[in-house]
C-alpha cells in the first residue's frame, strides 16, 4: 500500500498583532491508499488548518511557512496557483463542517453539483446532469430528479451534508478531507453520514482524512489516528493501538473524559484540568505539560519530537517509555 | 363529468391568482406602486413625441406666458412654447440622464468593488485610496470641477456623473464581498477548484448585489436631480432642449407672475423621484433575506 498523501514538517503560522500563532507546528503524517486517517483534537488544535494547508487554502494572515506536501509523490508546494485548480476538487476535495452555510443559497443544488463536474471535466451539460442525479442517489437522497431543482434551504441539515458529499465526490477524488462533517448534525444523522462515507470510501477506494473531536467516531471509522494538540501531533498510531495501548498522557486523558456505554454512576468521568495553552507566542517544550499529571522539568526544555514506540506507533511524550513500558 | 370538473378548476384558478396579487399588495404595496409608476414614466418617455400636443421648441409669440388653459394644459413660457409638451419631452431627456448615469457607474463600481474586496492586498489599498480622494469632496463640488475642466455639455455631464458615481457602488460591493469571501460557501467553492472569476461572478455576486440594486434606484433619482441642477446652472443640458432643470431655471424670473413655468417641471421631478424611491423601497424589502 503506497502513500497517496505525505505531509512533512508542515508549519502554518498566523502573523497577527502581538506575535505569531502557530496553528500548525511541525506536523508530519502520511495517508495511505484507501486508508481512513482520523485527525483528533479539541477546538483550535490545528486540525482544520492542517486540512486547509493540504489544499493550500490558508486564509490570510495565515501562511504556510515551511514544509512539504506530497500528493502522489509530487510536491504541491512547488505548484503554481493555476495548477492547483485542477488539484482541488478533482484530486483532493473537502467536506466542510457547516452544511447550512457551505452551499450557496442562490443556486439550485443540482446546479452546484453540475458546476463542479463541468469545472473539472469536459462533458456535456446533459451528461453532467445525469451524473448529478446518480451522485445524489449514491449519497442516499430520495427522488433526486426532483430534488435536483431545489434550493439548499429546502433541504434538511443531514440532506445538505449528503449534497456536500455528493459535490465533493463528483469528480472521483483520490482523497477526501472531511472537516468535522458530522459535528453540526444530530446523532442519528451523524451515524448515517459516517456509514455513508465508510461505504463510499470502500466502494471507490479513496483515502479519507476525517477531522473530528469525537473519539467514538474515530473508533467506528478510522484505520489510523493522529492526535493533535496546540498545533502539533502528540500521538500517531493504529486505531486499535490507540485505544488499547496509548502512549501519551493527553490521549489517555481524552479517553478518560469520554462517557462510555458501560460507565456506571459510581465511576466518574475524569476531566483534563486546566485550559489549552494560548497559541500566541507558545513557548518551547511539550504544549501539554501544564495540564499533565506526569510533568517533569525536562518537559519544558525543548520541543519534543514524535518518537517511534513500535512499528507504526509514534508518541511525543518524553516519559512514555518509563511510564508505560512495563 | 370531466368537463364539469375542468370548468370548476378554471373558475377556481382565477380568484386564486387575484388573491395572490392582493396578498402581495398587502405585503409590499411600495413595490407594486413603484413598478406601476416607473413603467408609466417609461411609457411616457417612449411615447412623448406622439403624446405632445405642440412642438416643444417652436416659438409662438402670440401666446407668451399664458396661464394653464384648455389650449395649453400647463401654460406657456416667455417664448410661447407649450409647457405640457416640454415636460413630456423632458421625461425622455431626464430619464435617460437618470438611467445612463446609473448603469455605467453600477457596472464599473461593482467590478472594481468585487476585485478590490476579493483579492485585497496592494490593489485593494490603491483602489480604496482613489475612493477616499473622491469621497473627500462633496458630490456637486467634484462634478462641477470636472465639468469646469471638460467644459459644459451633455456628454461631459455624463462623463462627470459616471466618474463620480461609481464610487458608491464600489464601496457597497467591496464591503459585502469582504464579508462574503470568508463564508463557508466560498471556501467550499475554492476547495472544489473553482477559478477566482467563477467564484466572484457566479457565487459571490448574486449574494452581494441586492444592496447595490436598491441603491441604484435612489441613485436614479439623485442623478436626475443632479442633471436638472447642472442644467439649471447651465453646465449640463443646454437650452432649448426641454430639460426639467433648465425649464425651472428659465421660469425663475417669472416665479411670481407666471409660477406655472417652474411648478410643472418641478412636479415632474418630484413624481419621477417618488416613483423610483418607491421601487427601491419595495425592492429592498423584497430582497431582504428574512422576507423570502
Amino acid at each position: 500500500m503506497g502513500d497517496i498523501l505525505r505531509v512533512e514538517n508542515l508549519r502554518t503560522y498566523f502573523k497577527v498583532r502581538g506575535g505569531v500563532v502557530k496553528a500548525v507546528d511541525d506536523v508530519s503524517f502520511t495517508v495511505g491508499d484507501g486508508e481512513v486517517l482520523g485527525l483528533v483534537g479539541e477546538s483550535g488544535s490545528g486540525k482544520s488548518m492542517t486540512c486547509r494547508s493540504i489544499l493550500r487554502l490558508v486564509p490570510p494572515p495565515g501562511e504556510i511557512l515551511s514544509g512539504r506536501i506530497y500528493y502522489q509523490d509530487q510536491d504541491i508546494m512547488t505548484w503554481p496557483e493555476n495548477h492547483l485548480v485542477d488539484y482541488r476538487g478533482a484530486q483532493v476535495s473537502m467536506v466542510l463542517q457547516e452544511p447550512m452555510t457551505a452551499l450557496n443559497a442562490v443556486h439550485t443544488v443540482g446546479k452546484q453539483i453540475v458546476e463542479t463536474i463541468l469545472q473539472h471535466e469536459s462533458v456535456s451539460q446533459k451528461d453532467a446532469e445525469q451524473r448529478a442525479i446518480d451522485l445524489m442517489r449514491l449519497v442516499g437522497i430520495p427522488a433526486p430528479e426532483r430534488r435536483l431543482k431545489e434550493y439548499p434551504h429546502q433541504f434538511s441539515g443531514g440532506m445538505r451534508q449528503r449534497v456536500m458529499i455528493a459535490i465533493a465526490l463528483a469528480c472521483r477524488p483520490k482523497v477526501l478531507l472531511a472537516d468535522e462533517p458530522t459535528t453540526a448534525l444530530d446523532v442519528t444523522i451523524q451515524d448515517q453520514i459516517i456509514r455513508l462515507v465508510k461505504d463510499l470510501q470502500e466502494e471507490m477506494g479513496m483515502s479519507v482524512v476525517w477531522v473530528t473531536h469525537d473519539l467514538g467516531v474515530v473508533a467506528q471509522l478510522c484505520d489510523r489516528v493522529a492526535v493533535m494538540y496546540a498545533g502539533r501531533i502528540l500521538e500517531l498510531c493504529d486505531v486499535i493501538e490507540l485505544f488499547e495501548n496509548s502512549r501519551h498522557p493527553y490521549t489517555r486523558g481524552l479517553m478518560e473524559s469520554v462517557p462510555s456505554g458501560n460507565t456506571r454512576a459510581a465511576s466518574k468521568l475524569i476531566p483534563i484540568p486546566g485550559q489549552p495553552p494560548d497559541l500566541l507566542n507558545l513557548e518551547e517544550g511539550c504544549p501539554f505539560r501544564e495540564r499533565c499529571r506526569y510533568t517533569v522539568e525536562r518537559c519544558q526544555e525543548k520541543d519534543i519530537p514524535l518518537v517511534k514506540v513500535s512499528d507504526k506507533h509514534y508518541s511525543a511524550c518524553i516519559r512514555q517509555k518509563e511510564l508505560w513500558e512495563s | 363529468m370531466t368537463v364539469a370538473t375542468l370548468d370548476k378548476q378554471k373558475v377556481a384558478v382565477q380568484p386564486n391568482n387575484w388573491s395572490k396579487l392582493q396578498r402581495f399588495w398587502a405585503r409590499n404595496p411600495a413595490l407594486i406602486l413603484g413598478i406601476f409608476l416607473v413603467s408609466l414614466v417609461v411609457v411616457i418617455a417612449f411615447m412623448a413625441p406622439s403624446l405632445a400636443p405642440k412642438d416643444p421648441i417652436s416659438h409662438d409669440y402670440s401666446a407668451r406666458l399664458s396661464p394653464p388653459s384648455s389650449e395649453h394644459l400647463m401654460g406657456t413660457d416667455k417664448f410661447g412654447r407649450d409647457i405640457f409638451s416640454r415636460v413630456l419631452i423632458g421625461t425622455r431627456v431626464d430619464l435617460s440622464i437618470g438611467v445612463i448615469s446609473v448603469i455605467f457607474p453600477f457596472i464599473f463600481g461593482i467590478l472594481i468593488g468585487m476585485i478590490s474586496g476579493y483579492f485585497g492586498g496592494l490593489l485593494d489599498n490603491l483602489l480604496m485610496r482613489v475612493v477616499d480622494i473622491n469621497v473627500a469632496f462633496p458630490f456637486y463640488v467634484l462634478v462641477i470641477v470636472i465639468l469646469a475642466i471638460l467644459g459644459p455639455g451633455v456628454i461631459n455631464m455624463y462623463i462627470a456623473l459616471i466618474l463620480v458615481g461609481w464610487i458608491a457602488y464600489a464601496k457597497i460591493i467591496r464591503g459585502e464581498v469582504l464579508i462574503a469571501k470568508n463564508t463557508e460557501y466560498v471556501l467550499a467553492a475554492q476547495a472544489l477548484g473553482y477559478s477566482h472569476w467563477r467564484i466572484m461572478i457566479k457565487h459571490i455576486l448574486p449574494n452581494v448585489i441586492s444592496p447595490a440594486i436598491i441603491f441604484a434606484m435612489s441613485d436614479v433619482v439623485m442623478c436626475i436631480l443632479a442633471g436638472s441642477s447642472l442644467g439649471f446652472l447651465g453646465l449640463g443640458v443646454q437650452a432649448p432642449t426641454p430639460e426639467w432643470g433648465v425649464m425651472i431655471a428659465d421660469g425663475r424670473e417669472f416665479i411670481t407672475s407666471a409660477p406655472w413655468l417652474a411648478i410643472f417641471p418641478g412636479l415632474a421631478i418630484a413624481v419621477v423621484g417618488i416613483s423610483f424611491s418607491l421601487l427601491g423601497d419595495g425592492l429592498s424589502s423584497l430582497l431582504r433575506p428574512t422576507d423570502n
